[in-house]
Order: structure tokens, then sequence, then C-alpha cells
């Protein structure tokens, strides 16, 4: 029974979605009832007083947690996060009630045996309180106390092969879409590279030296599983640059109504007959392509890779062969400045092992932000308040037409004199020759 | 020029004295500043260092990191 009236929460459980008032009472009653006759390491009435807490800040309209703090394992500065109750005789189960970050698997592939050794793990040494996933894509583990901490990371990384994510001013947790392991539409093995990269970064992931959070995000494709181009300041998105792979007697299937469209997806009512020129050929955002006499044509010079036609028509249209990714740069959440996309940087690159190019472009970024970088500026605000440009400059990347987001709008080419044929002086006769006054 | 790493740690302590009577914790970027002809890289190895021997502790709101002294400035209970 809980010790805390919550009327305020408890109204929360009132809407039509599942509500995390409800998940925590139930961990409540679970943890009192405590049918395993698990010893508890942080009290039992954690996540009773944790609701207890925050009924209280509703109440007052104003947080009663701390502001951070120096607790993490020896060496780490990541992965744990400090918080304090300013209320600890109200409240002792949450006096401590550190959040523990923890990568998760590339594509978010579970074992049952790894998700029941992490709870049970978390029921022994922490509040019993999960949040899978948080937003950077890991696991978080809410509400422990400071002595569970090194025990937790021992458990963590020598009996369950795992390790802390990132937090802080760090490279936070890479995260990744599924795909080759259960995606046609992958254009590069986006597991392998998130894996690669976490390996290969593992200073920057676990000891703080930059600026602020970086985040890497892989989306096999542009159809963005991992929203890649919203969410990281550098996103490596799947693309290809031949054509689009058309089996034409397949079209003709769907045309005839053999295939159901979008894979038989929204077939929840009756749509009508499918038509091929107005659910695809005209929803296409370039105009790029045309269905005439049973034959589609795609002028993939045009295609800007919305992959819309693939999905209404996945059995006829298949990504190109020649398939590597794109990196934006840029993307975060409203803090200091408002919200960004990613700004597309490198148009093309492959993605092969060993991921050279992709970690020489990767370091160069990092340099540049690491030098110019004001403290807590992500790199989306770096790049606006210095310029495109130079970024370019420093990662050597030639400046492209595709770089170009609105034509006659907020231009970034500034020419140096190195850059013109005979720099700034010139004959005035040689103008004059050609030029009258 | 190599950084030497008793040296470096001297500075870097009497940088952070010097400023106790208003900071506590410190960003990477006033370490950097502390040696602008060499690599923050190199500067990191440093840091790095003095954690691992306990004499810096790293402080982290969650969103951003910062380095301390070990025992300087006000702590939560339990922390020190």
């Amino acid at each position: 029974m809980a010790k805390h009236k919550t009327p305020l929460l408890d109204q929360l459980e009132s809407g039509p979605w599942p509500s995390f008032v409800s998940d925590i009472k139930q961990e409540i009653e679970h943890r009192y009832a405590n049918p395993k006759g698990v010893d508890f390491q942080v009290p039992a009435e954690c996540p009773d007083d944790l609701l207890g807490l925050l009924e209280l800040s509703y109440v007052d309209g104003e947080t009663h947690w701390k502001h951070g703090g120096i607790v993490g394992v020896f060496g780490y500065g990541g992965g744990v996060i400090g918080r304090y109750c300013d209320q600890p005789q109200k409240f002792p189960g949450v006096a401590h009630f550190h959040t523990v970050r923890v990568a998760q698997p590339s594509g978010m592939f579970y074992t049952t045996k790894f998700l029941r050794d992490l709870c049970d793990l978390w029921e022994l040494r922490g509040s019993g309180l999960t949040n899978m996933h948080g937003a950077t894509g890991d696991i978080v583990l809410i509400g422990t106390s400071t002595p569970q901490l090194e025990e937790i990371f021992y458990e963590l990384t020598h009996k369950m092969g795992n390790d802390l994510g990132g937090s802080g001013s760090n490279l936070r947790t890479p995260a990744c879409c599924l795909g080759e392991s259960r995606c046609e539409y992958a254009c590069y093995d986006s597991q392998e590279l998130c894996y690669q990269l976490t390996q290969q970064y593992q200073d920057e992931l676990h000891r703080p030296a930059f600026p602020y959070k970086f985040k890497f995000k892989f989306d096999g494709c542009s159809l963005g599983c991992v929203a890649a181009i919203a969410r990281s300041d550098m996103s490596f998105i799947g693309t290809w640059r031949d054509e689009i792979r058309v089996d034409q007697k397949i079209v003709a299937a769907y045309v005839g109504g053999e295939f159901a469209p979008n894979a038989g997806a929204h077939s929840g009512r009756d749509w009508g007959k499918f038509d091929i020129q107005k659910e695809v050929v005209d929803l296409c955002p370039s105009g790029c392509m045309r269905y005439e006499g049973g034959k589609l044509e795609i002028n993939n010079k045009e295609c800007v890779r919305c992959m819309h036609c693939i999905c209404v028509m996945p059995r006829a249209l298949k990504i190109g062969n020649d398939r590597g990714l794109s990196i934006l740069i840029g993307a975060k959440a409203p803090i200091l400045d408002g919200p960004q996309m990613g700004s597309l940087t490198i148009p093309f690159i492959k993605a092969e092992a060993p991921y050279d190019n992709l970690k020489e472009f990767v370091e160069s970024v990092w340099d540049w932000w690491m030098e110019e970088g004001k403290n807590r500026e992500r790199i989306g605000e770096t790049l606006k308040r210095l310029g495109f440009a130079r970024l370019l400059e420093v990662t050597g990347t030639t400046a492209d037409p595709r770089h170009v987001q609105e034509p006659r709008h907020n231009p970034y080419i500034f020419w140096k004199e190195e850059d013109v044929k005979g720099g700034w002086q010139r004959e005035i006769s040689d103008y004059r020759s050609k030029h009258q006054r | 020029m190599a950084l030497v790493y008793e040296e470096a740690k001297a500075t870097i302590i009497e940088f952070c004295n010097s400023k106790a009577k208003t900071k506590s914790k410190f960003y990477f970027n006033d370490f950097t500043a502390l040696f602008p002809d060499e690599k923050g890289r190199d500067v990191k190895k440093i840091l790095t260092q003095m954690i691992n021997e306990e004499v810096l502790v790293f402080w982290s709101s969650g969103s951003t990191s910062m380095y301390g002294l070990a025992g300087a400035g006000k702590h939560a209970e339990g922390e020190d």
C-alpha cells in the first residue's frame, strides 16, 4: 500500500494512454510484496517516495531534485547522472536517485536472458524502474544510490558483456536502425558501422572533452527509422548513387491488382483500386517519374531519395546497387538556440570496413568543434555561428550545389583571394579592353 | 612541445586553486586555454591521468560535464 497520497498524479491515470504513474504504482506494490525475497540494496520504498516527491513538485510547482553531481564509476566521466532530492527526510527512498545509462545493443536485438539479467540486477541494486529506451536510444536505469554504482558497473561489464552509455559533454551512446539484419532498404551495414565507431571512440564516449553533447545516429536508408536527420549532431543516412531498379512486369502486376500496394499496409479500409498515377507518380516530390504506356520511367538524376515509390511498390522497385551513405551535420533539439535539422555535408561516401574514410571525416569535424566551439554549444550552433563554408574548409569538402538548401537565400560561399585566378589584383587595361567606361 | 605530466599537473592545480574563491568546477576549455600551444587531446591525457590519480573529479549535470579538484566545492551528502 503506497504511503503517500497522490491525487494530482492519480489524475494522470485517467487519460486514454498508458500512464507512467500506473507503472510506478505497480512497481510499488511489487516491491512491498517482494515475492522473490530480494535483498533490496536500495530502499524498498524507492518508487513510493518517487511518486510522493513528484506529487510534492506538482503541488509546489517546482522541482525537488538538486542539480547534478560528481558520482560516477572509476575513470568514467559519463554514463552515470547524479541525482539527489532536496527533501531526503521526507522521502528517504529517493535521497539518492542516480541514473545509469547503459549501451543498448545495435538495432536493439536482445536475448530474453539479457533482459532478465538486467531486470534482476536493477531490482536488486536499483529502484526497479527502467526507461526502455531513452531519447538517445540507450537503456536508462533510473534510481540507485552511490554505493551501488561500482557493483552495477562490475556486473554489467564482467558478467553481462555490456558497457555504460554516454552522458554529459561526451559522445553519446551511438544508435542505429536494424539495418541489413532485417531490412531490404538498408544501403549499408548500419549496425556494423555503429559498433565499429563505438569501439573506435571509447575515449570520447567515456571521458568528456567536447564543448557539449555529441550524437551519432545511423539510418540504413532515408526512411530514417532512428530519425538521424533530426536527432543527431552527425547523421549517417544510407543512399545510393546509381538508379532505382525497376521491374516493369511487377509494376504492371501492382497496377493490375495482383499485389497489394504498401505491402498490404493501410488495408483496414477500402481505398479503391490502386492508382499508380495518384498514389505514386503525383506524390513524387521532385516530379521525376511518369507512367505512360504501361511503363514506369524515373529520371534518377532528379530523385531526392524520399523512397515513397519504393515503399508503395517494394516488389517492383528496389534501391540502387552503388550504395553508401550521406553525412549530415548539426541536428539538435531546442535548448540554447532553436531546433535544427542536419545540414547535408557529404552527399555520398562509401561505407565499407574499416571505415577509415568516415573516421577521418569525423575527427576533422571534432578537431574543429573542440577548437572553435563555445561551452555548451552544439556543433549545429557552431556551424551557424561560423558558417557552413568553414565546415567545408576544415573537413576538406568541396562545395557542391547539393549543399545549397535554398537558392538565393543565406549564401555561404565567400570567395577568398586564393580561390580567384589572379587574386584581387588585375590589369585595368585588360578589363577595359572588354568593358567600356 | 610535449607536455610533461608533473609540470602540467602543477599548472592545473595552481589554476584551480587560484579560482577557488569563485569556482570549484571548470570546463574542459578552461584547461586547454592554459596550454595554448598544445593539442586538446594531449591536455585531455593529462586530465585523465589526474582523474585516475583521484586528484581531479568529474562533475556532470547530465547534459554538461566539468572537472574540479577532489573535495573542492559543495557536494551532496554521500558524494565525498
